[in-house]
């Protein structure tokens, strides 16, 4: 099903790739006997969970192995019940995060059920050669595939779903999530020194195109064959009906907003498989903030806003120092009060009047 | 007088908006004939005479800082006629064909309640349908619609913790609140009736259509020892809405969940019933004998 522009332009695509390898740091580690290495089997945890892990690596390089069972299905992603055709990985949007150190092996089992109506595969930004490895995890219906590849790089990256002449369709439908590669001795600042979080959220955002008709509301189809061509349509005016985190209008708040306390470090990943965004903790900041997600470089510090490009993770390392109830919204504001893209913290703690006091309550104008 | 002041500048407002729409209604002509679906009589319940506590409207500040608004023993002296139904889609659409009302943002016909209708929508539909029977209708004030919604009455969200030290526990226990009240958004209009009748016989209260009315924002400053008020600022700008919990919208504002703030539990839908003034009767007689003449 390839047409000959799409094979050009993934042959141009795996150039690029060759060409970009550079012949340093991230091959510092010599290749090792892999057959020797001890393995480890982690059980990934649904968004905005993170499973277990240590921030500094204990022992040497290992091959951590994860299974993720694709899963296609209706998804609800507003109040109003509108409901998109939704792919995924493991059956969350986005799909799990999965937490190597620099070094390690990624082992994945990926398993297409025999119900789902589509191929599919994986493309992650984190591993080098065969796009990502899309090119070697093509699963139909009734298959599955096993793919390693060494976490040569450090950083918050992302993966998705990537199957020739469909890609935008199964990455706006759900399938993006996130690889965090840390390094051996973990997170550090711009001197050097350790950073450590008590805490690690992981906030994925994803913008839909839900078709509407003619009298304006959303259509609801029978399978994802049937949404194909309509959602191809909005798709290509690049407007999105909805910008959610973690799937849907609303999921991370009220009783799902995220919690946290006065004096607690908390690192938030934040995922964009397609378009760009623009966190922002409202009444906080970004202490550390690696916009691009790659930890070889140091930190930006004292953010108001940090850009995420379409494509990518980020990650925001951020002390809370006031109690309140927070929002952590993109802050184009017409995408997180109108589309969705609006998540909140409640914090308890001390109340600092130092950093902050109402000095003289509202009440009418004095007039001398 | 700041006081004054700032009320006198509200009913003004308000009655310029009245008198604004009535002004429309002048040139305008019948409908009933223009095949739209026959309407059923408008039925209202009266509620009778009482006394009830009234947590009042607004937001209330003592020492500075956000304290409880008052609980007033209210008495309401006179039977209230209201709307037995919120008033419904296809009994809005009369007053959008006579060109009085601007459409609903909410699709569609039927024995549902219209929703999707600002203040200033339900205050022309007010003056259009006071004109169109000959008789004074206008939104509830909250006090009225209060009483009459009875058992089902909520008012504010008010947090249960309060801390002069720290302003963030009056914060998370509201937020903590509203998300044990475990509503889940219900966005759908359902069949006038569907919610039930209220021990007064008042139908649909505090169902998924919250309900405007004429009574408009305060922030009150209580004297810091006793209950004299130190001062009062209006916004007449913003009114209270009624429903499941009380809460304020700004006047132009048609979907709840736009208008609201950006942490808070939003209506489902906005909508409006009325009641009629007692002097009803005077201007009905009024109205037969101009139609006669």
């Amino acid at each position: 099903m390839f047409t000959r522009r799409e094979a050009l332009i993934g042959a141009a695509m795996a150039a690029a790739a060759a060409a970009a390898i550079p012949a340093f740091p991230a091959l510092a580690q010599p290749a090792a006997d892999i057959s020797a290495l001890p393995r480890q089997k982690v059980s990934l945890v649904a968004p905005p969970f993170v499973h277990e892990h240590d921030q500094v690596a204990t022992g040497g390089a290992k091959v951590v192995e994860f299974t993720m069972t694709i899963e296609e299905k209706p998804i609800v992603i507003d109040d109003e019940g509108t409901t998109l055709r939704g792919m995924t990985f493991n059956g969350s949007i986005p799909g799990p995060m999965m937490v190597v150190h620099q070094g390690d092996y990624v082992e994945l089992t990926l398993v297409n059920p025999e119900a789902n109506e589509m191929p599919h595969n994986i493309d992650f930004h984190a591993a080098t050669g065969a796009l990502g490895g899309g090119a070697l995890t093509h699963v139909n219906p009734g298959e599955q595939v096993t793919l390693r590849f060494r976490a040569t790089r450090t950083g918050t990256f992302v993966y998705h779903c990537a199957p020739e002449g469909m890609i935008p369709w199964h990455v706006v439908s759900g399938m993006s999530g996130t690889v965090m590669v840390l390094p051996r001795e973990g997170l550090k600042d711009e001197k050097g020194e350790p950073l450590r979080y008590d805490r690690i959220y992981y906030v994925g955002e994803n913008e839909f195109y839900i078709p509407r008709d003619e009298a304006g509301n959303y259509k609801t189809f029978e399978s994802l064959g049937e949404s194909y061509a309509d959602t191809l349509q909005v798709m290509r005016g690049l407007v999105p009906t909805h910008v959610v985190f973690n799937g849907r209008v609303g999921s991370l708040t009220g009783e799902n907003a995220l919690k946290s306390k006065v004096g607690e470090t908390v690192l938030i990943v934040h995922s964009q498989a397609n378009r760009d965004t623009r966190p922002h903790l409202i009444g906080g900041h970004g202490d550390y903030v690696w916009e691009e997600g790659k930890f070889a470089n140091p930190p930006a510090k004292d953010l108001e806003t940090w850009f995420i490009r379409g494509g990518s993770a980020g990650a925001a390392l951020y002390t809370f120092l006031q109690p309140g109830v927070y929002a952590y919204v993109n802050h184009n504001l017409i995408e997180a009060a109108e589309l969705g893209a609006t998540a909140h913290f409640t914090v308890e703690g001390e109340w600092n009047d130092d950093l902050m006091k109402q000095v003289d309550a509202p009440r009418p104008i004095v007039i001398n | 007088m700041r006081f004054l002041t700032s009320k006198l500048l509200c009913s003004f407002a308000g009655a310029m908006a009245v008198s604004a729409a009535a002004l429309g209604l002048e040139v305008l002509v019948p409908v009933s004939e223009r095949g739209l679906p026959k309407l059923a009589p408008i039925r209202s319940t009266v509620v009778a005479p009482g006394s009830f506590i009234h947590p009042q409207p607004g937001e209330y500040l003592r020492d500075g800082r956000p304290t409880v608004a008052p609980r007033i023993a209210a008495r309401i002296d006179e039977p209230i006629a209201i709307m037995t139904y919120q008033v419904s889609r296809d009994e809005y659409a009369r007053c959008v064909a006579d060109g009085a009302c601007k459409p609903a943002d909410a699709f569609g016909s039927g024995d549902v309640p219209v929703t999707g209708v600002s203040y200033l929508d339900a205050t022309a539909y007010a003056a259009w349908h006071s004109k169109a029977t000959g008789e004074s209708w206008r939104l509830p004030t909250d006090e009225e619609w209060a009483f009459a919604a009875g058992e089902r009455f909520t008012g504010d969200v008010e947090p249960l913790e309060e801390d002069p030290q720290n302003p963030a526990k009056g914060w998370l226990s509201s937020y903590k609140q509203e998300v044990d009240m475990a509503r889940q958004p219900d966005p759908q209009p359902r069949v006038r009736g569907s919610f039930g009748t209220n021990a007064k016989g008042v139908a649909d209260m505090a169902g998924n259509v919250w309900e405007w009315t004429s009574t408009y924002y305060v922030r009150v400053t209580i004297a810091p020892a006793g209950d004299a008020v130190e001062s009062t600022v209006d916004n007449c700008g913003v009114h209270v809405v009624e429903g499941f919990h009380r809460t304020y919208m700004s006047n132009f504002i048609r979907d709840g969940k736009s208008g609201g703030c950006a942490v808070g539990l939003p209506p489902d839908n906005l909508g409006f019933r009325l009641v009629r003034e007692r002097d009803g009767a005077v201007a009905r007689l009024l109205s037969r004998l101009r139609t006669l003449i």
